[in-house]
């Protein structure tokens, strides 16, 4: 009995900053200015340039999380079989960037890839056209997947390091080739990993707002930079809440994916 | 086997680390090289200079940036440890009912999208009148650092065995006495990468305190993210190069001192 | 049994921390509600307060100022800064910081007064009211009819910036309209201001409608205009159109002509091989005068006061026009300037020469709400 009693700072304080707050977003999101129930906030994301700034994060975010996951399973499968641990040189490396400042990172591209930047200057260097590189879509997911791909890197990394080398080996001498032992062995095992990478990744990048202000000159807008822009421009606080309700629908589907896939919560990033 | 095949297949993998640790360095080292350059261009080389780190160490506005960051990322991780440990214990010893039902609730921050949770943040201090602040930073860092020290020590928790602690408890130990002589040594490490976790997220954290800081209260994050912004500014090419380096020491620190491995 | 008390004392050591972390960080600013209490609170603490809350324009001050004021006051200054206008509004409005002082534009200080958010001056103790040209109070009344609640800053125009070499190269000349950033040969080569009204204001000037319509075709016409240039802008920007200017990325820019000194400065001090000019659009443009105001919930009114009389001090308001480089409204500075720079109608262009210019007047929420949305489907068209 006593023992429970040791969560009461726990619960009051995610009832103060978790649950009151998020039930105020509710609250304003279901509200008009005057207090009166409205679903207008809510179906406000029908209207073309909501739904076309939504559609635009869900496509991006889609492209960066495929390409994630692209790069990283065969990252991941080369970090195992390295045979190394957590604590190893190589994991180390690939780990570094990840703890450097999020707005930094997103800095470095811009340095990168502006008119005047680093690429461009390479390229005339060398006598090449230069390329309009920046605020394209294409440098947005970009951004995202230099930002979220140690998201999708980690969770796989670490539930491949679970599979058993028998059972590989196994499959081997049963005569598998590698293709076989990826699509039988690998994949299977690895699901709950790479279904918490693929949420790691596509909610961030979807709801990111500093990617696209940064590196899309403010010339693409996503569902993040609507949201934003409610709460610190438009001073429209009910129809951001509603914007942010529909949000977090796709989060909580993804909560439910996590749920479904990852009971054991193998695939933890961290 | 077949050995030339093998060493080929190595070769292609190296290959593609090395490819990949391009796309996750160039970017860093590009800065790195910036910060050093003499003109505020980033094609022409104007000379070795440090004068980006004179005045990155003489300005007001970051030095005060870096030490709300630090002071910030420690409190928080500090109290989201206390807190967190504490809750862990108590959700072991629960029923699996309401234990699933706070592990829900403790996923929710991490879940989440960033800005959902800094702007209910931001609503419920604007509704309790609380002026938004460096309180409110360290609120909000507390808020979404719990779940991460739940999170670690949760795991070391169902490995300890309750009979010692009972056994313990039976050889006339009171229940703190037990719980700090038996349990913690055993949850330590968790605890302490917990502690950890919930710091390197304090401070990579821009999203949630740029909804939840008030007047002239900056951390890095957000000065980066106002600098960036109004212009070029070679001195954040030589903070990122100071932050770079504090990184790897801390990282080299933490991943290659020597450590009691706990099982 | 122990658990508790062990419960009870952690909870009570974790608060006292997080009161002894505020009260430490200093930035502990009263509530900014609106209530009577928090007046009564106010009026007590007024007489010990030694703080003062500044919420202003990036780069809109000589830091040294800050200092300066500081030693002599002994007030402790709490500097903040914002890009627009409409980023400022939600955090005064919703008083999640109280602020003392702040420098909004023209029509700003108009949609506060008429929301009730700003409180009158008492001229008493700004003393050196006296050193701002009657010209720029008579010009504050359009705002502000009586000349109770903003005391003028800074003034400008907007207008283009173009980079005499790159033009050249594209074989465009040199634009003297807003039309003239409709060019489909400055594709990619045109940085547009990134807030509201200023992108509207170009469109709308573009064709021939006053910048404060409320005239729903109009306003759409304009809309569509601003959608047809978006292919061809580079980026939409605020404070970064100058440093990207300086660095050659692009060709025209929408700026504030306050900007232009600096960068005449900068360019001939990195010897670069091209000019940058600035040109008053033809069709008219925007006048603009920022003036510092003091909100209704500010917690320390007499520090505001001094902090507006002190930039009000010819020496000071100097200082910050040589760092700013923003026209001054304050006749007591301009009368120390050389007289090659009095002469400078693009830093002062004369006012009568401004005809077809306008100031911004606030249009009522609901159609500030059209001109956002608008704005909204320009941006994610």
């Amino acid at each position: 009995m006593s023992k429970k009693m040791l969560a009461a700072p726990y619960l009051l304080w995610m009832a103060g900053f978790i649950i009151i707050p998020l039930a105020l977003i509710v609250y304003y999101g279901l509200t008009d200015k005057s207090g009166m129930f409205t679903l207008a906030n809510v179906l406000s994301i029908a209207r073309p340039e909501h739904a076309k700034a939504l559609g635009l994060a869900l496509g991006l975010s889609f492209v960066s999380t495929v390409i994630c996951l692209l790069l990283a399973y065969p990252l991941a499968m080369m970090l195992r079989s390295r045979g190394v641990g957590r604590g190893s040189f190589i994991v180390f490396i690939f780990i570094l960037p990840m703890w450097m400042n999020f707005l930094l990172r997103t800095l470095a591209w811009q340095t990168l890839l502006e008119k005047s930047g680093v690429i461009n200057g390479i390229l005339s260097a060398l006598h090449l056209p230069t390329q309009n590189l920046i605020n394209t879509p294409g440098a947005i997911v970009l951004g995202m997947v230099y930002n979220f791909l140690p998201f999708m890197v980690l969770p796989i990394y670490n539930v491949l390091c679970k599979i058993d080398d028998n059972t590989i080996d196994a499959a081997q001498d049963l005569g598998a080739n590698f293709f076989q032992t990826l699509l039988r062995i690998w994949l299977p095992l690895s699901v709950p990993g790479i279904i918490s990478g693929i949420t790691m990744v596509f909610v961030p990048a979807l709801t990111t707002f500093v990617i696209s202000s940064l590196l899309g000159g403010s010339k693409i807008l996503l569902i993040g930079n609507v949201i934003e822009q409610e709460f610190t421009h438009g001073s429209n606080w009910n129809q951001g809440s509603g914007l942010s309700l529909v949000l977090m629908i796709f989060i909580l589907l993804s909560m439910a994916l996590i749920a479904k896939y990852d009971q054991n919560g193998e695939g933890s990033t961290f | 086997m077949n050995k030339a095949k093998q060493l080929f297949h190595r070769i292609e993998q190296d290959f593609y680390l090395v490819l990949i640790m391009i796309f996750l360095y160039a970017p860093i080292v590009t800065m790195i090289v910036l910060s050093f350059n003499a003109s505020k261009s980033r094609t022409q080389w104007g000379g070795f200079t440090l004068q980006w780190y004179a005045q990155m160490f003489a300005s007001r506005n970051i030095t005060a940036a870096l030490q709300n960051t630090l002071l910030i990322a420690f409190l928080s991780a500090l109290i989201a440890t206390v807190i967190g440990t504490a809750a862990s214990v108590a959700i072991n010893s629960m029923r699996p009912l309401p234990k699933s039902i706070l592990m829900g609730i403790t996923n929710i921050p991490m879940l989440n999208a960033d800005i959902v949770t800094g702007i209910s943040l931001m609503l419920a201090f604007i509704a309790f009148g609380i002026s938004l602040g460096f309180r409110t930073i360290l609120i909000a860092h507390i808020t979404f650092n719990i779940p991460y020290v739940i999170l670690s020590v949760m795991p070391k928790l169902k490995q300890t065995n309750r009979s010692t602690y009972e056994a313990a408890m039976d050889l006339g130990a009171t229940p703190v006495y037990a719980f700090f002589k038996v349990v913690f040594p055993d949850i330590l490490p968790g605890v302490l990468s917990g502690f950890l976790l919930a710091f390197t997220m304090s401070l990579d954290d821009f999203i949630i305190t740029h909804f939840t800081r008030g007047a002239g209260i900056n951390t890095l994050s957000t000065l980066i993210y106002s600098e960036v912004r109004r212009g070029i500014r070679p001195s954040m090419y030589a903070l990122s190069t100071v932050i770079f380096l504090v990184v790897l020491a801390l990282l080299i620190i933490s991943n290659f001192a020597p450590r009691k491995r706990t099982k | 049994m122990k658990k508790t008390t062990f419960t009870l004392i952690l909870a009570a050591g974790l608060s006292a921390l997080l009161l002894s972390a505020c009260g430490g960080s200093g930035s502990s600013a009263p509530s900014g509600n609106s209530g009577s209490t928090s007046q009564a609170d106010n009026s007590s603490t007024e007489n010990a307060s030694t703080e003062l809350y500044v919420y202003n324009w990036g780069e809109y001050i000589d830091e040294d100022v800050i200092t300066q004021f500081e030693e002599e006051t002994g007030i402790t200054v709490v500097y903040d800064m914002f890009e627009t206008n409409e980023e400022m509004y939600p955090i005064i409005e919703a008083g999640a910081v109280s602020y003392d002082v702040v420098c909004p534009s023209d029509y700003m200080i108009q949609k506060m007064i008429e929301n009730d958010l700003l409180a009158t001056i008492n001229f008493d103790n700004v003393p050196n009211i006296d050193q701002i040209d009657p010209a720029y109070m008579e010009m504050a009344t359009a705002f502000d009819p009586e000349n109770q609640y903003a005391v003028p800053y800074c003034w400008g125009t907007v207008g283009i910036l173009y980079n005499t070499k790159i033009l050249e190269e594209l074989g465009v000349e040199p634009p003297t309209t807003w039309a003239d950033l409709w060019d489909e040969r400055l594709s990619g080569e045109i940085l547009m201001q990134d807030s509201v009204r200023d992108a509207f204001m170009v469109a709308l000037k573009k064709d021939g409608y006053s910048m404060n319509s409320e005239n729903e075709e109009e306003l759409q016409i304009a809309k569509q205009d601003l959608i047809d240039q978006k292919p061809l802008v580079q980026a939409y920007v605020i404070d970064q159109v100058r440093d990207k200017m300086i660095g050659g990325e692009a060709a025209v820019g929408v700026i504030y002509s306050g900007e232009m000194l600096y960068i005449q400065e900068e360019v001939a001090e990195l010897g670069l091989d091209y000019e940058l000019e600035y040109v008053l659009p033809e069709e008219g443009t925007n006048l603009w005068l920022d003036c510092w105001v003091i909100p209704k919930n500010a917690a320390n009114k007499e520090n505001a006061e001094k902090w507006i009389d002190f930039l009000c001090r010819p020496e000071i308001a100097l200082a910050n026009f040589e760092y700013i480089t923003y026209p001054t409204p304050n006749a007591g500075a301009f009368a120390l300037l050389d007289e090659e720079l009095q002469n400078n109608k693009t830093v002062f262009p004369d006012i009568d020469s401004l005809q077809n210019s306008e100031v911004y007047s606030y249009l009522g929420d609901e159609v500030d709400a059209i001109y956002n949305d608008l704005w909204k489907e320009v941006k994610s068209n």
